[in-house]
């Protein structure tokens, strides 16, 4: 017994100081829910700890002046150019620092690594249902991470000074300058006065590796405690409900797995930045504000707003004949994302309200038996993804070889009815799924194994359902919407907040459409035996299970 | 591998009294136990000592080589230098010191992981262990204890009842970060118009942006574009030490047949046919360069506006809303193209005080 054991004197002397024993024995064999998309936001934390490693490194040569000076670095393209600091600065990591390069390409290889895992594990935290109580304030922790993660990548990708995020940073300044009133004040408060300034690319870079890390950092801090004390959402499966966890723990299995995997993250980021060249500035050459790259994209996270921005039609008004009020770009680029990041961060609390479900969930939901939610999903990536398509509308008329005016209006259509279409495609699949998932409980599996019986008819062999997918099939409950109120109480007074509720409960109950009711377990289990029937048939002619091919082929 | 029979309840104590006797009675037991009604299925390495040690052997390679990489990784830093170029299939030219260390690094943090993924796969123990989640929701009598405590510190610190403390206390808090907010005020000068401004004035010299060399009108010939700056933009940027000036003075020169104009935003604003306008786009500000000389239409790179520069560089299509204003030239008693006034209105993107 470990009683009896002796404790490490090394040991005793941190304990009896800090007080390790009780969190090290509540936590250690924490258990953990086994699941590959568990590991998307790993995939994220783990980009974040890579960019704050390899950043340091680009600290130690990287200078964040604008001042200007004439390259005389081993780069010979560029010899005897001018440019700023910034941009020769970066230019020394990459030719003349050895590793220099290798540093920087993981740098910006795991910048959009980041983003990217985060949406996915947004995505997948969307369709499963995670953020539903008690884990709304993780899915607002989130989505802030992801708002803060877009003005990193972009801070960070300015400041080399290079012409294509020079060209980025222009843009930024014209839309500061779009917003109402305050916008001209605001340009000059951010670069100093006029665009580009010297201002910009210092206060940039102290924005970029201290202000936001930092709060990323703390935001980090707080999402991973609360996943640490709720406790990790699982799949349904045998033996899991709402109130365990099943899996396995966190010293050994979880220790050498998740700490697996951040290597295997930070392996194949350096392996990428070995082979594929990201962000070759020395092509790009330094900032000038009066030139241009063609085929100018930001980097892929900003590419929505880009797209929107092109999108736009050139709405623009001179208010009360004095104010010039330039909505062409303030609502695609301002208002907009705005609106999105909104919508998508009170996601939770509209769909709590609307379903009037105020219970605990730890197990996930499979996309399908929530077809609403999982058709809003896919109506709001369909938005997004004919923005970010938008972002390149001069690549595609390029390849396809149209005009930019007939992509620009196809997108335009395409913005406004793809998402809705695409929410009724989603749903009646789910729905279909849904279908399928009750013929295998009412009916079994369907084996497409046709049996020809002795006396000439034919039979198709259905087999149960095992034990494990049972368990998946039946995890769900029948979804009922909020009843619609009564106009008056039963003395005829009129309740209170009639309509409130009763434009609530409608959406409740569009909302519910399409959740098809879950059989009892005697229809489950008459089904299961069901399949077994047509082999019983079969036994009862003294055919043998298994053998049905060589007689129907007799 | 067959060590973990999972006697866990010796090694836990769920109710952190370390009162170990008592743990086995007690259901709500919070550390976990072996989940029951979940089929566990020997993996080869439970049941095969070979395949065990095999696996074993795998990991310790992957640790071995990984230990192998970051030796390497330090001699191709030393030994290669940076200037070094490869030619990859695919890939195509790039830094071999870049490649070299990458892929050393790369397969040295790699291989750790992938070792000790494999390991924690093949050899720890997969038995699936259930554990019972506290519910969130709090009891009622902990929250009321909890507020209780509340109200107790509240009125024992008084101030509820002493409402001149406490709305004094407010004040001076609310009022404290103003210094913070007040001092960013310094961040940038107030706005006075120079959005408004450009290097352009009467007779400036129209000079080429790369070479700074002034331009006669025979240098243009129909169909080019040429970018362009007033002659003294280098002296205002070594004077200001900015890009400032230059990101609004710059301009493009066109020349097309004069039939072909169909109109320009001032009369005889052209000289002989050559037309001038900023290169700064109306919408977001960008340079714009791409010129289809058959159309004369200039297309924006960034959000695609297009601009019909014979016909007062109006915005045709895309986002842009607004023409790119017309620079009036005319040829100095040498035959430089000057310009003839600066902009008659504000250049590239708009601006609330615009107008």
């Amino acid at each position: 017994m470990s009683e009896t054991k002796k404790v490490p004197a090394a040991y005793d002397y941190v304990d009896s100081r800090v007080g390790i024993s009780g969190a090290l024995k509540r936590n250690l064999r924490k258990v953990f829910p086994d699941h590959w998309s568990f590991m998307l936001g790993e995939i994220a934390l783990y980009s974040f700890i890579i960019l704050l490693l390899t950043g340091v490194f680009l600290t130690l040569w990287y200078v964040p002046s604008a001042t200007e000076v004439t390259y005389n670095g081993s780069y010979v393209p560029l010899k005897g150019v001018h440019m700023s600091e910034a941009f020769a600065s970066t230019l020394q990591i990459s030719f003349d620092v050895r590793g220099g390069l290798l540093i920087r390409q993981m740098h910006h290889w795991a910048a959009l690594f980041f983003v990217a895992s985060i949406v996915i594990h947004l995505l997948r935290v969307f369709f499963t249902g995670a953020f539903r109580k008690p884990r709304e304030f993780n899915w607002l922790l989130g989505v802030g991470l992801l708002t803060l993660a877009l003005f990193e990548g972009f801070a960070g990708y300015s400041i080399v000074d290079d012409l294509l995020s020079g060209i980025g940073l222009k843009i930024a300044s014209s839309i500061l300058q779009a917003i109402p009133v305050v916008g001209t004040w605001a340009l000059y408060f951010l670069f100093d006065g006029q665009f580009p300034g010297v201002a910009v690319i210092p206060r940039l870079f102290i924005i970029h590796v201290l202000l936001l890390p930092g709060i990323i950092l703390a935001l980090i801090t707080a999402h991973l405690l609360l996943v640490w004390t709720q406790k990790h959402t699982q799949y349904p499966g045998p033996g899991r409900t709402e109130n365990n966890v099943v899996g396995y723990p966190l010293l050994p299995v979880y220790v050498a797995k998740a700490g697996g995997f951040f290597f295997v993250v930070f392996g194949i980021t350096a392996l990428i930045s070995a082979l594929v060249t990201i962000n070759p500035i020395w092509m790009y050459g330094p900032f000038t504000p009066d030139q241009v790259t063609a085929g100018s994209q930001p980097d892929w996270y900003i590419g929505f707003l880009d797209g929107s921005t092109r999108l736009m039609p050139n709405w623009e008004w001179v208010l009360f004949g004095t104010y010039t009020f330039s909505f062409n770009i303030f609502f695609p680029a301002v208002v907009l994302p705005g609106i999105m990041f909104t919508l998508l961060a009170l996601y939770p609390f509209i769909e709590a309200w609307i379903t009037g479900d105020k219970r605990e969930h730890n197990i996930l939901d499979r996309p399908r038996n929530n077809p609403t939610r999982t058709g809003l999903g896919v109506t709001a990536i369909t938005f997004y993804v004919i923005l970010w398509i938008a972002g390149g509308n001069d690549l595609i008329a390029n390849l396809l070889n149209l005009s930019i005016n007939q992509v620009t209006w196809f997108l335009r259509i395409a913005l406004l009815t793809a998402p809705a279409i695409a929410f009724i495609i989603t749903r009646r699949i789910c729905i279909g799924l849904q279908r399928k998932d009750l013929d295998k409980l009412l009916h079994g599996k369907e084996t497409g194994r046709i049996l020809r019986l002795p006396d000439g008819g034919f039979v198709e062999v259905h087999e149960p359902v095992s034990e494990e997918e049972l368990a998946v099939l039946t995890a769900r409950e029948t979804y009922t919407p909020l009843a619609l109120p009564p106009k008056t109480d039963a003395s005829g007074v009129p309740t209170p907040g009639y309509r409130k509720k009763l434009i609530q409960a409608k959406i409740s109950q569009w909302y519910s459409k399409g959740s098809l009711p879950i059989p009892t377990k005697d229809e489950i289990a008459a089904g299961q035996h069901h399949a077994h029937e047509a082999l019983e048939q079969a036994e009862a002619f003294g055919i043998e299970p298994g053998k049905e091919e060589e007689i129907s082929h007799a | 591998m067959s060590e973990n029979k999972l006697d866990l309840n010796n090694i836990f104590d769920p109710d952190e009294n370390n009162q170990s006797s008592s743990e086995l009675a007690k259901p709500e037991s919070k550390a976990p136990t072996v989940a029951k009604g979940i089929n566990h299925y020997p993996r080869r390495t439970d049941i095969d000592p070979k395949a065990a040690k095999r696996a074993e052997r795998q990991v310790a390679t992957m640790f071995g080589l990984s230990a192998l990489f970051t030796i390497l990784f330090i001699v191709a830093y030393v030994a290669i230098p940076s200037s070094a170029r490869i030619s990859l299939p695919v890939f195509g030219v790039t830094s071999t010191s870049n490649l070299i260390l990458g892929l050393t690094f790369g397969l040295a943090i790699l291989l750790i992981g992938i070792g000790a993924i494999h390991w924690a796969k093949k050899l720890m123990s997969d038995v699936e262990l259930v554990q019972e989640r506290k519910v969130m929701q709090p009891k009622l009598e902990e929250q009321q204890a909890a507020l209780d405590l509340a109200r107790v510190g509240g009125q024992e610190s008084g101030i509820g009842e002493r409402k001149l403390i406490r709305r004094t206390l407010l004040g001076a808090l609310s009022l404290f970060p103003l210094p913070f907010v007040v001092m960013l005020r310094d961040l940038g000068p107030a706005p006075k118009g120079e959005l408004k401004e450009t290097a352009w004035t009467r007779g400036l010299a129209v000079v080429t942006d790369v070479a700074y060399e002034k331009i006669r009108p025979e240098d243009i010939p129909v169909g080019n574009l040429v970018s362009a700056h007033p002659e003294n933009i280098m002296e205002i940027q070594e004077e200001e030490h900015t890009l400032n000036a230059r990101g609004k003075s710059a301009i493009i020169l066109v020349r097309m047949r004069p039939e072909e104009i169909k109109s320009q935003q001032g009369e005889g604003w052209d000289y002989q046919g050559i037309l001038a306008f900023s290169k700064i786009c109306t919408h977001a500000g960008c340079p714009i360069a791409l010129y289809e000389q058959r159309t004369h239409h200039l297309l924006c790179p960034c959000h695609q506006s297009i601009f019909d520069l014979s016909d007062s560089a109006k915005a045709i299509f895309g986002p842009a809303r607004r023409r790119l204003p017309q620079l009036p030239i005319e040829v100095d008693s040498e035959g430089y193209l000057v310009a003839r006034a600066g902009f008659q209105e504000p250049i590239g993107p708009s601006f609330w005080e615009r107008s």
